[in-house]
């Protein structure tokens, strides 16, 4: 059983005719937390559109006769640096997560430092990923489809660098609530949807217009 | 600590401060879920006197009051409000204001975000409608199928505030429903297991899950159109390997299961209802909840069905008529149930049954006209003729208003601690039925005869002006029972006999506690043993929760099975921020519709926004540090 899913060590006590709440933990991580509902919901929001998108290229690939329409495959290498970063971007968030739940707060800010490092540097090989498509938005459906699936990617991978900054410098700011590692926790779960999405995404986006 | 001591300390940190600050600041899910449910039906009036010019426009043959292009603009305005501006909202709004009720917790888990969706729902029903002043209405139908509002044939900006209307009112359903989902999974009241959990908590888990699987979909697809009409994507555009039919599948892969998440909840007002003036809890309870599930997965399997007339493959057409009859068969097993429960109880005939009675008629008659509809022979005889419109206010006014009604008559007392007037009740309750089918039963036969539906005019040798005018006729008796129960409600502020904490005898926690509720809900969260606590207390052991703090927004969170208590919970401060959230989201879009430099630029500013609402305040840092325990 992964520790954050653990029954609380204390419960709540029968006194007379009342339940005693006093003595519950003021806060919880994983499903014990109500940010991780928050964050499936907006996984789950996030997860349709990707999915969607998929299913869109798809269509409009099985009506076309020329696929990609006109032009060459995006040219595999910023994509593959990028699986290959993205990839790697999960151990520090692996650990992030880890140290979040033993609320080790140096361990917790070190990962955060690495996690905004490597956030970076995937937003800047993504805009080379965007000059290696090989093909325009305006061009054709497959340019416009090919960029929207890119593009949707980026507008969430940018939103959780920018919330791994903030959260960062939460982190380095004092009084400091231990709820904060619950978001840390949290954010890494996000992460951990940017990474596995990409995965698809990416074989989508490059592969799509091989096979 | 005495009972007064405590009450009065509730009362200084759950109050918001009487300044417009406070007032627009609060995250008193009784405050925006009545804010929710007001605005919604004044959008809901915008929309009937929409509704009620074409009525008069078609009431005769030749009539020229409404040229053809106001038309496009008058019945797009129309179902776009009534669909996105009202029905959903109304529905959420009921949910926030009732749900933490019904399971007996302080407030909803992501209180900040539904202040937010408020704001972000007010801001893009007013930009529509400044874009309709403007003469820049929406003019492709509420489905706004593409090439009509494309960049070709979707004349000036009216497509692009269509658009971004999706964006605004889909984020704000989004935000709700996970607030709501979150609420009703993890904020149960200890001992309120899923199996207490009463039918309206379930009907709007259900109808949010829905939303959030739903939503997305049109969010994205009324993008790609914006970005087709602004950047030169080319996703529907044919000539370039894009597609028309794709938009007819990414709508109305959102379109259908929408009119369950507007259905499901008037479910749920029906089982809050009919258990109350039966006097005894429902007749298969797990039946209906079941039910309910059903209905939401079944729901999402019968888009096709409004594509008949399109070259779909006929196989692919015959799995959705086999959709489309089995979503029957919950339908009809909650129905049962429902007359069950009645026929074996002891019923009080008051306003509030008197509609779901107006419900049980008006949607059995829109039911079968749907299982007509989705057989894909008939569906191609009276494919986009007035027999659609006939069908799908028969289920929508049968399957959504009157419940609503009937949510608005039995709550109303809990909301504003005032009794509606019966009488005034009953004469709404004949009025609305009377006219309603008067207008609407016409519109079966014309439809039939041949007329189509988003015509602005015909002639007098088609024989179709009698039964408009009939139809007319109807939609002035309507006409005249809304404005008696806006009667209603403005004469019982003024002089509505008082409610007290339990008019109905219901069984539900909502009415444990005082009419109105007081800013925290419950000076103690109660705790249960049965369905209807409210009938059965616990006979044996804890009855109430004691623990929690008075001098900080202290709740509790329970686990998803059985509610047991897990967590304390320090709910959120006010704060300005997602209310400029809002504004800034607001701005952003509205900027979008102009402009690709304000697509992107525009964003800083929410993004601003919501860092700082984010951002810890020393204060309250302290304050959950006072109270803080590690897990």
């Amino acid at each position: 059983m992964r520790r954050e899913a653990m029954p609380a060590s204390v419960s709540a006590v029968q006194r007379g005719n009342t339940l005693d709440v006093s003595n519950l933990p003021s806060y919880g991580f994983g499903t014990r937390s109500l940010m991780w509902w928050g964050t499936v919901g907006m996984c789950a929001i996030e997860g349709m559109a990707f999915g969607f998108m998929i299913l869109i290229y798809f269509y409009l690939r099985s009506l076309s006769d020329t696929w990609p329409a006109g032009g060459a495959a995006p040219d595999l290498l910023w994509g593959t640096v990028n699986l290959g970063l993205i990839l790697a971007s999960a151990i520090p968030n692996y650990f992030a997560d880890r140290a979040a739940i033993d609320q080790d707060l140096p361990k917790v800010r070190m990962m955060l430092v690495l996690g905004v490092l490597f956030g970076l540097a995937l937003c800047g090989v993504r805009w080379l990923e965007f000059t290696a498509l090989n093909v325009r938005w305006d061009d054709s459906a497959y340019g416009s489809v090919v960029w929207m699936l890119l593009g949707l990617h980026t507008f969430n991978l940018v939103t959780d660098v920018v919330d791994t900054m903030v959260l960062t410098a939460v982190m380095f700011k004092q009084p400091l609530e231990g709820k904060r590692y619950v978001d840390v926790a949290e954010n890494a779960g996000y992460w951990t949807f940017i990474v596995v999405t990409w995965i698809p995404i990416y074989a989508v986006v490059y592969f799509g217009a091989r096979f | 600590m005495s009972s007064d001591h405590a009450r009065a300390e509730l009362e200084r940190t759950w109050r918001d401060p009487a300044t417009l600050k406070g007032w627009i600041c609060t995250l008193d899910h009784k405050a925006i879920g009545r804010r929710f449910i007001v605005t919604a039906l004044l959008f809901f009036a915008a929309g009937g006197v929409l509704g009620g010019l074409m009525r008069h426009q078609l009431s005769e043959p030749g009539k020229t009051m409404l040229g053809p292009d106001l038309y496009n603009q008058v019945f797009s305005m129309h179902g776009t409000t009534m669909m996105f501006l009202f029905a959903v909202p109304v529905m959420q709004g009921i949910g926030l204001y009732f749900v933490p009720l019904m399971i007996g917790t302080r407030n909803t888990a992501f209180a900040r975000m539904t202040a937010c969706s408020y704001w972000v729902y007010l801001i893009g029903g007013l930009t529509l409608f400044t874009g309709f002043a403007l003469n820049t209405g929406a003019d492709a139908g509420w489905f706004a199928y593409v090439p009509l509002s494309g960049p070709e044939h979707g004349f000036g900006k009216r497509a692009d505030f269509w658009n971004v209307l999706v964006n605004f009112t889909e984020a704000m359903g989004l935000m709700v429903a996970v607030d709501l989902t979150t609420t009703a999974l993890k904020m149960r009241t200890p001992g309120m297991s899923l199996q207490r959990m009463p039918l309206f908590v379930w009907a709007t888990l259900v109808s949010s899950i829905m939303i959030i699987f739903a939503m997305p979909t049109v969010m994205l697809g009324a993008n790609l159109v914006q970005f087709d009409r602004m950047a030169g994507t080319h996703f529907f555009n044919a000539a370039e390997g894009g597609d028309v039919l794709l938009w007819q599948h990414v709508f109305w892969y959102f379109g259908h299961p929408e009119v369950y998440f507007i259905f499901i909840p008037a479910l749920g007002f029906i089982s809050a209802i009919i258990p109350t003036f039966a006097r005894r809890p429902m007749f298969g309870h797990t039946a209906i909840v079941l039910s309910l599930i059903a209905t939401g997965f079944l729901s999402f399997g019968l888009w096709v069905h409004h594509m008949y007339a399109t070259n779909v493959p006929e196989l692919g057409k015959s799995f959705f008529t086999a959709m489309s009859f089995m979503i029957a068969i919950p339908s009809a097993v909650q129905l049962f149930c429902w007359i069950a429960t009645l026929w074996t109880g002891r019923v009080a005939m008051k306003s509030p049954l008197l509609f779901i009675v107006g419900f049980f008629v008006t949607l059995v008659i829109g039911g079968l006209t749907g299982i007509m509809l989705g057989s894909v022979p008939l569906d191609l005889q009276v494919h986009d003729t007035q027999f659609v419109v006939a069908h799908l206010h028969y289920v929508l006014i049968g399957g959504a208003l009157f419940p609503l009604f009937g949510a608005v008559y039995y709550w109303f007392p809990k909301v504003y601690g005032r009794m509606l007037n019966e009488r005034l009740g009953r004469w709404h309750f004949w009025l609305l039925f009377i006219g309603f089918n008067l207008t609407f039963f016409p519109l079966h036969v014309l439809g039939l005869d041949g007329m189509p539906r988003r015509i602005y005019t015909y002639s007098a040798d088609s024989g179709w002006g009698p039964l408009n005018f009939l139809s007319w006729i109807g939609a002035m008796i309507d006409d005249l029972g809304l404005a008696l129960f806006i009667l209603n409600v403005l004469r019982t502020f003024w002089k509505g006999e008082r409610a007290s904490d339990n008019p109905w005898g219901a069984g539900t926690l909502e009415w444990a506690t005082s009419s109105p509720p007081p800013p925290y809900n419950f000076e103690r969260l109660p705790v249960v043993a049965s369905l209807e606590p409210l009938w059965s207390p616990p006979a044996e052991g804890p009855r109430e929760v004691v623990g929690l703090a008075t001098n900080s927004r202290e709740g509790l969170v329970t686990t998803v099975l059985d509610a047991l208590p897990d967590v304390r919970y320090s709910y959120p401060s006010p704060s300005i921020w997602p209310v400029v959230a809002a504004f800034g989201v607001g701005l952003w879009l509205i900027w979008s519709i102009f402009s690709n430099k304000g697509m992107l630029i525009g964003l800083i500013l929410p993004s601003i926004a919501f860092i700082a609402w984010y951002w810890p305040s020393q204060k309250e840092a302290a304050e959950e540090l006072a109270l803080e325990k590690r897990p």
